[in-house]
């Protein structure tokens, strides 16, 4: 199953990348290459082989509740690309003309 | 080059403490030679001389006034670009960051911070991380000290270079499949992969969060050990950080004894594709440990065949999460804010623009690898993948105290040899990736230089969770009596050779 300029145009999409058409024609042969080699872990395994997604045992992990001081506001918005009224501002989150 | 630069770590440290020596005089050094060796070597993407200067004068006032200080305070050390620090941009090595000054110390910083360390500056690196060569810096490549021409490693090639070019006597890296080990192969350094969740990854900016381990670099074991003390312990501040007791690693170091001990050599990991002198040198390294006393065998891990293709799905599916986080909103950059673009064509257009081509590739892989109708076939068997490597493991270290293999199939390539080949680039991480992916310890050392092309080679040691001090005393011991054969540490062949003689300034030649 080859992936097309169109597929991957798609994954960018999803993952919210604008890529080129030149990156298009680029990326679909290099990541075709990429998944043929990796598409080898499915021989390795069996139905039964439990999976592991992480190295050591996790457990969810609570802290006292306390209230200790945060980020100073200033310090966080120093570093925000657009600032209004002491607050992130942000483009348009709506489909329809602002 | 100034005489200290050459010295050990622990050696400076013990100088500051008797007073024979003050950290503003080293730390003046290590400026002068990164002024005049990075234009050459470019390890650095950010020096802040006045700030490294001003904290070396505060330890020196400390320790006059009588202050019981570290082993280490007052010595330099390079933080690799991925370590939030305060009053520093942190970029790791991406566009996307590029003037972001974070507003908190990463907890390795601070406690970097807290030993009386000098932070000179933030070393370049591969964007957020991927990478073996330093080629996918958003900024410039670094080069290898041993020859311009070729690569230093990646992702942290800056830190190894600074290294190896004696810029810094100790460097900070992290690694995720290799990034630590693989550049100290190269660059004929040490870097240690420390146990997951034994140093903590807060502030550290996330590729694969499962996998990410900060370490210590350093030119000589010892001064690892002593770094490696410095940053780990348990972090409350992250939720995968262990609570348990750390070995000696300073103590190990030092006793650097393998007699008795079992080493095994990893059958899968050399042969093919396995550059020879490389081979060679990891063969005299074994016979060097035989004659030290340790007891040499083989083991097989059959399913290390397929750590590469695991850790290419796992990595990129936990790197597409992850770097959803660059969304343009609250820090980095943002692009076609116009007024007119919605939210979501400010996202395509920044992170289209922002990341490099291997963090899209990875972004789009990991995409790939996580969707609908995919997820069994790849991410799932990756995860199945990654049990039957943790079972060889552990089926390995009932047969042996410690694993070994070349840390890296050849040595550093060439500038621009592997950009447009991406599998190649990969599979300079073949034997790194499998203590990643089970977690466990692992330091590569130098092993000589390659009799085919004269460049470094690295030999690495993996050791179970929880044993990092095997490694201090297997590497310890290598180091010291390859160190007798050779008359003097690699590095200082380096600075004594003309591939080298940049390193030295004219008077002293």
């Amino acid at each position: 199953m080859a992936l097309t300029t169109s597929d991957v145009a798609r994954l960018g999409a999803l993952a919210r990348i604008r890529l080129t058409e030149a990156e298009l024609q680029q990326l679909a042969p290099q990541l075709e290459v990429i998944l043929q080699a990796v598409a080898t872990v499915s021989q390795a395994v069996g139905p039964d082989t439990p999976a592991t997604s992480h190295a050591v045992p996790l457990r969810n992990v609570f802290r006292a509740d306390e209230v200790e001081p945060s980020l100073p506001t200033q310090a966080v918005l120093a570093a925000a690309p657009s600032v209004e009224d002491g607050r992130f501002r942000v483009p348009r989150i709506l489909g329809e003309e602002a | 080059m100034s005489e200290i630069l050459q010295e050990s770590a622990a050696q400076l440290g013990a100088r500051l403490t008797a007073g024979e020596l003050s950290s503003v005089e080293l730390t003046t050094a290590c400026l002068d030679q990164i002024e005049r060796v990075d234009p050459r070597v470019r390890a650095f993407l950010y020096v802040d001389a006045e700030r490294a200067l001003s904290s070396a004068a505060g330890v020196d006032q400390r320790r006059a006034a009588g202050a019981e200080l570290g082993p280490l305070a007052g010595v330099p050390l390079a933080m690799k670009d991925i370590f939030t620090m305060t009053g520093a941009p942190t970029t790791c090595g991406s566009r996307i960051l590029e003037g972001w000054i974070p507003p908190y110390n990463s907890t390795i910083t601070q406690r970097v911070l807290d030993a009386g360390i000098v932070v000179l500056g933030k070393t370049n690196m591969d964007e957020f991380a991927m990478g073996s060569s330093t080629e996918n810096s958003g900024f410039f490549a670094t080069h290898n000290p041993w020859d311009n021409d070729r690569i230093p490693g990646g992702s942290g090639g800056g830190s190894a270079a600074a290294l190896a070019s004696f810029e810094a006597p100790l460097a900070l890296g992290t690694d995720t499949g290799g990034s630590i080990r693989q550049p100290a192969s190269v660059t004929g350094t040490v870097g240690v992969k420390p146990t997951y969740g034994t140093t903590s990854r807060y502030g550290v900016v996330a590729m694969a969060s499962s996998l990410d381990t900060p370490g210590p670099c350093a030119r000589e074991v010892g001064d690892a050990a002593l770094l490696h003390q410095v940053m780990a312990g348990w972090d409350r501040r992250d939720s995968t950080s262990i609570n348990a007791a750390m070995p000696d690693v300073v103590a190990a170091a030092q006793a650097a004894d393998v007699r008795g001990m079992k080493i095994a050599v990893v059958r899968e990991l050399g042969g093919e594709g396995y550059q020879p002198g490389v081979q060679q040198r990891f063969a005299e390294a074994l016979e060097v440990l035989s004659e030290l006393g340790a007891v040499i065998t083989e083991v097989s891990c059959p399913s290390f065949d397929y750590a590469l293709g695991a850790y290419y799905l796992i990595m990129p599916s936990e790197v597409s999460s992850n770097l959803a986080r660059f969304d343009a909103m609250r820090y980095g950059l943002r692009l076609g804010d116009d007024g007119v673009n919605s939210v979501e064509d400010v996202m395509n257009l920044t992170r289209g623009s922002g990341f490099g081509a291997e963090a899209k590739r990875r972004i789009i892989l990991g995409t790939y690898a996580l969707s609908a109708g995919y997820y069994d076939a790849y991410y799932g068997s990756a995860q199945k993948v990654r049990t039957l490597i943790t079972r060889d493991f552990e089926a390995a270290f009932t047969q042996a105290d410690v694993l070994v293999s070349p840390t890296t199939p050849t040595t550093a390539f060439r500038l621009g040899e592997r950009v447009d080949d991406p599998l190649a680039m990969y599979k300079a991480d073949l034997c790194t990736i499998p203590s990643n992916l089970a977690g466990n310890c692992a330091m590569s050392v130098p092993s000589g230089l390659s009799p085919d092309d004269g460049l470094p080679t690295g030999f690495q040691i993996m050791a179970p969770a929880l044993a990092d001090d095997r490694l201090y005393r297997v590497g310890a011991a290598l180091e010291a009596a390859l160190k007798d054969r050779w008359g003097q540490p690699l590095l200082q062949g380096l600075a004594s050779s003309d591939a080298g003689s940049y390193l030295v300034s004219e008077g002293e030649r």
